[in-house]
């Protein structure tokens, strides 16, 4: 059942939100073992939780739009008094003292926190195999992976654990799980939502977004926890309309532009869904027509100089001094870089390695500089592209769900995951990934849909429009049997 | 400046990569030093595509918000509890973080 | 060759403490001495997920700041400074870097000599270090307890251009930006509590040339007397190796205060790899023009112009050389309208600087909160004779101290007025009593004027005017 259905049903009495969670908490304790989606997961909490829901119902009032709604967490997003791990050594057993702002406002429309997903370490990797807490698994085939970095949360809400999740999207690490995993994923524009605790890897590219197995969820879910936070001076206004509210009012008239480069060297399944996608908005009434926007090519180097950089920054804190890991050693300096070399997984210490690299003394002005002044040109590329396009169309992945272990030897490779997502970051602009049936191997497929920035409304629309029009997708392999009908079965119906 | 940055190499070498090492304030094996010099060359190789665009006359992009003069109000919040910070620290006494002696001064 | 052929060519660096009520980024509290680690949250801790939000107050102060050192005011952005020490949360300093805010003024010196300003920008500060066991000093020490209340306390460095070229001058440009930065309540001045620091970067040149030497970098300077001492004992250490045609390496050193001299930290080759780049967390503080003009408006007026004040006060004969020092003093301190107000009310400006420069300056932070009619009233009294300048001061100790009215106070202090004829009296008696000495103060031995008037105090319980006694001793005298 989706996310607004039980919000319905408990916001009417029909249901009560301890009971809602109870059958959760049922579903993760039968699936998580074999999927690994948690890292931790809250019973006693989320049952104080629930209940107060309950109790404010009872009361007469309305707890807000995910009223008992179980939501689970990125274990990058700070909870107080959970631990918050980011996947890695470092910060294991780590108590944060406050809430990210997402987190608070999750509460404050009346959605349950169930737990905190698993993640590639600090968010880095696509496949969430780079967890020190061992690999989630892909619930459509669970040799594969779930993408990542945000792979708990895509596989959670895939395999019906819980209807909805949030993650974060630096390079696309909301988006590709998403597709990977046949769920909706949204990367907000950069500053609608609040960064204020999240775990920062890259920041001037993170963003927090939703997961959801529909689109309204997603919308829903994007409208809750969007707004102006004034712990984050990156924070913009709220978004005006909200997301939901203009979501039924199709694609008449919009123009939709094809981007050949979002399509260059996926796999032909891929290729062909795309073109479908088009299609079915050309159906519904929209201006389709292929565009280039050749910078987008640029857009993985600059950004794998770029993002390391930040991260290697926001990474110098965890130094074993006031939280997280220590390894003792006779002088700070060495039990610094003990701590570290200890609390850091391989990919962690290559992206700060490479990060340091580029910024440090005689090669600023050929990385970094260089990068940041590509990442104008891909904005102005952007810039003329949605001159003639209300949004834009591509793939999201150039391939579909990969086995674990074919590319963690090869970083470059890995990184390649991301090419279809990396450039809407690099640009700040919002973009969202819609499951679109399936291909060969019966794995899903997701098309991408790219606005630029704060047009979250007219891109809404258009991915309502694709979900009404997609094939039908597979049953996860890995699914929760007492929530009933899974999730691309119920996409399956229409 | 450093004097290191003077010397640029085409190929990261395993020195460049044991100096980024210390300057990361991680500390790598051997062995680490050289699966991390090729992969970083490998990434930078590929990020050489960047340093052949054209930027002439091109201003640095830091930010995507056109956003300025975000500022607070000096009005003064409540601090966290000191036991539940110190409760997180490795290791704490007399209500400071302890840490082992510091051999270089600050800069 | 001579130390005199040789000169010091000095820059200064000034880290100042900006007096907010609340850290740069984030709303704890910016105070000195409070328990260890009470003032602290996320932001300031650097604890993960937290980010910064610039505090208004601290980017107006610093405004004042370039207005007061006639700089040029700028869109800004700040910088991630990146090295690791335990006393940084962050591993990082927020600093602003290639484009500070304020840039290219200059401060003039109370004798007419303007020194430039490179910069003046904003920056967060570091936590507090303290290295225990082996006698508190780092090199001996066993381990170290950080306290991260003054983390992100708000500074701002300011830079001058190598215009300085004597210890003496050095000492004086600190002094007048001090009195500056109190002026516009930006700080408290208070160097022994850290809220001005200085480094100071020392070349020394032979007299004719134009050519820099090489300079090397003194830190560690916690008061004025060991700026000066520093740049003493640098220049001195710079010529002797350069007369014994050894190099001078460029370095950063360390002002030992027990040993009275700097010793080498650590060399050019070691120097810090920063890793600058734009802090992507805080977005381009622009100050608009209407901005900057409210600034502007509101700027007090400086040092300079509030000593020209007083010294027009002392009128035509011009200030004698104490005065100069006298005026220097009181304005040093903002104690200047305490002397300009009690002048209006018709005090004597000598009498008024005097008693503000002495008894006031002694006692300056309850000096500038004294109650104005009050410390005027004083005033008069020891004016018209009421009180001696001896009670005066002690009446002044106690209103500084706890407030209240000057004549119950010299009232409680027993210090009632001496009737008409009890100075003549008593200096009969003692004159009568001490005929030998008074018979040598005829024959023109004058300092025994100070011998009479002891025993007048005596035993008129030092309630008589001094310059009364004087007074009759000379009328007896005919
Ligand atoms: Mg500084
Ligand atoms: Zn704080």
């Amino acid at each position: 059942m989706n996310a607004s259905e039980l919000a319905g049903r408990v916001r009417t009495g029909e249901t009560r939100a301890v009971d809602v969670l109870e059958q959760h908490l049922r579903a993760i304790e039968e699936c998580d073992g074999e999927l690994h989606a948690f890292l931790t997961v809250l019973g006693d909490t989320a049952r104080s939780e629930a209940r107060e829901i309950d109790r404010r119902l009872g009361a007469g009032e309305d707890p807000g739009p995910l009223a008992g709604v179980p939501v689970a967490v990125k274990d990058n997003l700070c909870t107080r008094g959970v631990p918050t791990t980011c996947a890695s050594r470092i910060l294991e057993g780590w108590l944060p003292p406050y809430d990210a702002t997402v987190v608070k406002r999750l509460r404050g429309a009346g959605a349950v926190v169930v737990g905190k997903t698993n993640l590639d370490e600090f968010a880095m990797g696509s496949s969430t195999e780079n967890s020190a807490f061992g690999p989630t698994r892909n619930p459509h085939d669970p040799r594969r992976v779930p993408g990542g970095s945000s792979g708990g949360s895509a596989a959670a809400v895939a395999a019906g654990l819980v209807p909805i999740a949030l993650g974060s999207d630096t390079g696309g690490s909301i988006r590709q799980p998403a597709a990977l995993c046949g769920v909706v994923g949204l990367k907000p524009t950069y500053g609608t939502v609040s960064r204020y605790g999240l775990v920062a890897f890259a920041s001037s590219l993170d963003q927090v977004g939703p997961f959801a197995r529909t689109v309204a969820d997603a919308a829903t879910l994007f409208d809750v926890i969007s707004g102006h936070d004034p712990l984050d001076s990156t924070s913009l206004e709220r978004p005006n309309p909200l997301a939901l509210a203009r979501l039924e009012e199709g694609v008449d008239g919009m123009r939709v532009g094809v981007v050949v480069e979002l399509l260059d060297g996926a796999d032909a399944s891929v290729v062909k869904r795309v073109h479908e996608a088009a299609e079915a908005l050309a159906a519904a009434g929209a201006n389709v027509e292929e565009c280039s926007v050749p910078e987008v090519s640029y857009a993985l180097p600059a950004y794998y100089l770029l993002a390391p950089a930040e991260a290697s920054s926001n990474l110098a804190r965890y130094d074993g001094v006031r939280y997280g890991l220590r390894v003792d050693a006779s002088s700070a300096e060495a039990m610094n870089g003990a701590t570290r070399a200890v609390g850091f997984g391989p990919e962690v210490k290559r992206r700060i390695m490479l990060g340091t690299y580029v910024l440090s003394a005689g090669y600023y002005d050929a990385y970094y500089g260089q990068a940041q002044k590509v990442r104008t040109l891909i904005i102005r590329a952007f810039a003329r592209a949605y001159e003639q396009a209300d949004v834009l169309l591509g793939a999201t992945t150039p391939t579909t769900a990969f086995e674990l272990g074919s590319k963690v030897d090869d970083p470059l490779a890995m990184y390649l995951s991301d090419v279809c997502t990396v450039p809407t970051n690099l640009a700040g602009h919002p973009a969202i990934t819609v499951p679109f049936g399936v291909d060969d191997l019966a794995l899903p497929v997701g098309v991408q849909l790219l606005a630029p920035a704060l047009g979250e409304t007219s891109m809404f629309q258009a991915a309502a429009v694709i979900e009404g029009a997609a094939p039908a997708g597979a049953l996860p392999q890995i699914c929760a049997p007492t929530i009933g009908a899974g999730p691309t079965s119920t996409r399956g119906e229409r | 400046m450093n004097e290191h940055g003077s010397a640029r190499s085409e190929r990261l070498t395993r020195e460049d990569a044991a100096y980024v090492a210390r300057l990361a304030r991680v500390d790598l094996t051997e062995d680490e030093l050289d699966l991390y010099a090729g992969q970083l060359a490998a990434v930078l190789d590929h990020a050489a595509q960047v340093a052949a665009i054209a930027t002439s006359g091109v201003e640095p992009t830091a930010h995507t918000l056109p956003l300025r003069n975000v500022l607070r109000d000096d009005v003064v919040r409540p601090s966290l509890e000191r036991e539940e910070v110190l409760a997180q620290a490795p290791r704490a006494e007399d209500g400071r973080f302890w840490v082992p002696r510091i051999l270089g001064e600050s800069p | 060759m001579s130390v005199e052929a040789w000169e010091p060519v000095v820059g200064l660096e000034v880290h100042c403490e900006l007096k907010t009520a609340t850290k740069l980024f984030c709303g704890c509290r910016n105070a000195f001495g409070d328990e260890p680690n009470t003032n602290i949250c996320p932001v300031c801790l650097g604890l993960p997920g937290s980010l910064p939000v610039l505090n208004v107050k601290a980017v107006e102060l610093a405004m004042f700041i370039g207005n007061a050192l006639h700089c040029e005011i700028r869109p800004s952005l700040f910088h991630r400074k990146n090295y690791f020490y335990p006393d940084m949360p962050k591993d990082y300093q927020i600093s602003q870097y290639d484009e500070p805010i304020n840039v290219n003024g200059w401060l003039e010196l109370p004798d007419g000599q303007r020194v430039g300003i490179v910069r003046a920008h904003m920056e967060e500060d570091t936590g507090k270090t303290s290295h225990m066991g082996g006698g508190g000093r780092i090199h001996d020490a066993d381990h170290a307890l950080v306290d991260y209340n003054r983390a992100g306390v708000p500074l701002v460095e300011i830079v001058s251009a190598p215009d300085i070229r004597s210890a003496a001058q050095a000492r004086r440009y600190v002094e007048e930006l001090r009195a500056i930065l109190m002026a516009i309540r930006a700080s408290d001045g208070r160097m022994e509590e850290g809220s001005l620091r200085v480094d100071a970067n020392v070349s020394v040149r032979a007299g004719r040339t134009d050519e820099l030497g090489t300079r090397c970098e003194v830190k560690n300077l916690n008061s004025l007397r060991s700026l000066a001492r520093a740049i003493e004992h640098e220049t001195e250490r710079q010529v002797s190796l350069l007369e014994a045609g050894e190099p001078v390496l460029q370095q950063t050193r360390h002002w030992d205060e027990q040993a009275q001299k700097t010793v080498a930290l650590r060399s050019k080759e070691e120097a810090f790899d920063y890793r600058y780049f734009p802090e992507p967390d805080l977005v381009l503080v622009a100050p608009g023009p209407d901005w900057q003009y409210q600034v502007a408006l509101c700027l007090p007026p400086m040092p300079a112009e509030r000593r020209a004040k007083l010294t027009e006060l002392l009128g035509a004969g011009g200030p004698t050389a104490a005065q100069v020092d006298q005026v220097a003093t009181v304005v040093a301190l903002g104690l200047d309208t305490l002397v300009v107000e009690a002048a209006s009310s018709g005090i004597e400006v000598p009498l008024a600087l005097a008693r503000t420069a002495n008894e006031a300056a002694a006692d300056a932070d309850r000096a500038r909160e004294v109650d104005r009619a009050a410390y005027g009233t004083l005033l008069r009294m020891e004016q018209e004779g009421m009180l001696t300048p001896t009670q005066a001061k002690a009446v002044l100790a106690d209103l500084f101290e706890n407030g209240g009215h000057p004549a119950d106070i010299a009232r409680r202090k027993g210090f009632e007025a001496l009737g008409a004829g009890t100075v003549v009296a008593a200096v009969a008696d003692v004159v009568s009593a001490h005929p030998e000495e008074w018979a040598r103060y005829c024959q023109g031995e004058d300092k025994l004027v100070g011998f009479f008037t002891g025993l007048v105090m005596q035993a008129t319980d030092k309630k008589a005017n001094g310059k009364e006694v004087a007074a009759e001793l000379r009328r007896l005298r005919g």
